[in-house]
């Protein structure tokens, strides 16, 4: 309605997941994970099984959308970066491209500044794949939904 | 805006319950929570204020098993339904599959349920949303308190589309789940016709 919906395919999704794993190893953080602006989870590397990444994204998305609220009202157009400091874990949260959040979990073993580092380079990685992505929009696959029947969804609901 | 990845092969899709402040979201949420089994849900998340009213949002993820092999989840959204929290409502509302209108039956709340409806087309519109198309379920909430409004009046009053209409008592579930399919299955069938 407002946009498209937002497909990711075979091959896009797993050179997100292949820049996500060179992230966590390079920048020595815990986890690391992709999500779209709606709090949807797209993908994640690292310890994924120590956190809940599903309210993780949602609550992610959310305060992004609520600083990207308090920019608007000071003039700026968004908080890119966002970090949240712990005492045992530290939160590192950017925008990519305007579109997708990258978020960084990490502890002592890792520093602030390495991630910012790590996170920039990936930054690009990402938005080379986004644009792949969007070149490969409204091809192929996507009948899969059309031939979704009554029935189909009537099971889901039973 | 449903996220589909054909890798995992899983589709995300966002509902939004809206409506005026105590209309019942919150507690539709509550009930769903509730009467779901747990490998079907995740934790339900409400940011609320010191009184127990919602500040941001209530969030809760569903996992409901799978359609043509794909696994599908649904995250429930609610705004907080307080008039000046609208800078809230519109960042809720962004990428919004499909939404569930909770309306407060009680005489008393005609006018905060007309205007919340009002508030809702004009956020959707600013969002990009053609809000006479959007998936949209009607809920007419409180049936079990006295002094409510009839189902035809509340219909004439606020289902100018006409969508599908549920009548609702939140805090013992009725109408919920009805509800609930009701605006999934529109949401699925919007999908079938193609991402728009
Ligand atoms: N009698 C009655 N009370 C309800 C019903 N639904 C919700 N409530 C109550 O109304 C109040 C506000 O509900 P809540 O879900 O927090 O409203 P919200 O502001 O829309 O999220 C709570 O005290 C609920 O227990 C209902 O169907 N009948
Ligand atoms: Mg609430």
């Amino acid at each position: 309605m407002a946009q498209g919906n937002f497909i990711l395919r075979e091959k896009e999704y797993l050179a997100l997941q292949a820049s996500l794993k060179k992230l966590l190893a390079n920048s020595y953080a815990k986890v690391v994970f992709l999500v779209d602006k709606n709090g949807s989870l797209i993908a994640s590397a690292g310890a994924t099984g120590d956190f809940d990444t599903t309210s993780l994204a949602s609550l992610t998305a959310g305060n992004i959308a609520a600083t990207g609220g308090l920019a608007s009202l000071i003039g700026e157009k968004e908080f890119s970066i966002l970090f949240h400091e712990g005492e045992r874990d530290n939160m590192h949260i950017s925008v990519v491209a305007n579109r997708i959040i990258l978020v960084v979990i990490f502890d002592r073993r890792s520093s602030v500044g390495l991630v910012r580092l790590r996170v920039r380079r990936t930054a690009t990685e990402l938005e080379r794949i986004l644009r792949d992505i969007d070149a490969g929009a409204g091809k192929e696959e996507e009948g899969d939904f059309e031939e979704l029947t009554e029935a189909d969804i009537e099971s889901l609901l039973k | 805006m449903s996220f589909i990845n054909y890798s995992s092969r899983e589709i995300n899709c966002k509902i939004v319950y809206y409506g005026p402040g105590l209309c019942g979201k919150t507690t539709n949420l509550q009930y769903i929570y509730r009467r779901t089994n747990p490998e079907s849900r995740g934790k339900m998340i409400s940011l609320t204020t010191d009184t127990e009213r919602t500040l941001f949002f209530d969030f809760l993820p569903l996992s409901l098993g799978e359609v043509r092999g794909f696994k599908t989840r649904f995250h429930l959204y609610t705004v907080p339904g307080q008039v000046f929290y609208d800078a809230s409502r519109r960042l809720i509302l962004r990428g919004v599959d499909g939404v569930v209108f909770s309306a407060d039956s009680q005489l008393t709340r005609m006018d905060a349920n007309v205007e919340s409806l009002e508030n809702l087309q004009v956020n959707l519109r600013e969002q990009g949303y053609d809000s006479d198309r959007i998936p949209l379920v009607m809920q007419y909430n409180k049936r079990d308190l006295p002094h409510v409004a009839s189902v035809a009046e509340l219909h004439a009053l606020l289902n100018y589309r006409n969508v599908p209409e549920f009548e609702a008592v939140a805090t013992t579930g009725v109408g919920v789940f009805e509800t609930l399919k009701a605006i999934i299955k529109l949401i699925l069938i919007d999908l079938k016709k193609g991402g728009r």
